[in-house]
């Protein structure tokens, strides 16, 4: 029979590290869902306008002065 | 400003360059999140980082890491705004106040608002870190880029990070006075005014 009461601290302890570990874990699989859950978000429109308008304009000031 | 390099090399480049820019955007978006917590002003600063790193992508090296690039940006741009009107984490102090109990079940899901309130209330540097490795996916030497730091700091920081969103988590032990949080933010402060001196 294996004895319980001499170890028993340590094996609480152990139990109270595995617990951390498995806590631990549960926080960062929260923490990714939290994170992707707005990368999976659909892009508001403004954004692409936003860049487009950006190249727009880009392309027109590199033409210009280049031809002159 | 730099005068390095001519203008004219780009139209291909650029269109490469927005193609992946535009791939960025959610990722910017959720990162910006996590620092504003408020969606509306993530977004305009997820605008502002996406508009500067286009004024800036003659600077940018294609085939380098876009993702790490586009997130010092959005960082410092975020660093350089607070600058003025930092706000303390907004805390409900009705939540704030009640006792979590310890849970049974380690592997229990965690509540999205107290993971919010328990990042919240981390220092900057420490919540960004584990942001930024917990949940953007890059490793430590990259996250040491983006927040301009040695990469052991970055280590460092999201092991305590780490233990300290366990405790609030699950000890409900919430930080009532906000003074680690303000104490945190000279720092950070002290280290955006440092970055955006040296670029």
């Amino acid at each position: 029979m294996i004895e319980q009461r001499p170890t028993e601290d340590r094996g609480r302890q152990s139990a109270a590290l595995d617990e951390a570990r498995l806590r631990q874990q549960a926080i960062g699989v929260r923490l990714r869902q939290m994170f992707d859950e707005v990368v999976n978000e659909p892009v508001p429109d403004e954004f692409l306008d936003i860049l487009r308008r950006a190249d727009k304009q880009a392309s027109e000031t590199k033409q210009t002065p280049e031809k002159s | 400003m730099g005068t390095a390099q001519p203008r004219s090399v780009a139209t291909s480049d650029d269109e490469a360059f927005k193609k992946e820019l535009v791939q960025l955007i959610p990722h910017l978006r959720a990162f910006a999140r996590t620092l504003c917590g408020d969606a509306a002003a993530a977004d305009d600063l997820a605008q502002d980082a996406m508009l500067k790193a286009w004024d800036a992508r003659n600077s940018f090296q294609m085939g380098t890491n876009m993702k790490a690039w586009t997130f010092m940006i959005l960082r410092n741009q975020f660093y350089s705004e607070k600058r003025r009107s930092w706000r303390q984490s907004q805390l409900d102090q009705e939540a704030a106040e009640r006792t979590l109990v310890a849970v049974d079940d380690p592997e229990a899901p965690v509540a999205l608002d107290e993971l919010r309130q328990g990042l919240a209330m981390l220092p900057p540097e420490q919540r960004e870190a584990l942001i930024l490795v917990g949940a953007g996916g890059f490793a430590y030497e990259e996250a040491a880029d983006i927040c301009g730091c040695a990469v052991g700091t970055v280590k460092s920081r999201v092991s305590r990070a780490r233990r300290a969103l366990h405790a609030i988590l699950d000890e409900g032990a919430y930080d009532r006075d906000g003074a680690a949080a303000s104490e945190a933010m000279k720092s950070i402060l002290a280290d955006a005014e440092r970055l955006s001196t040296v670029r």
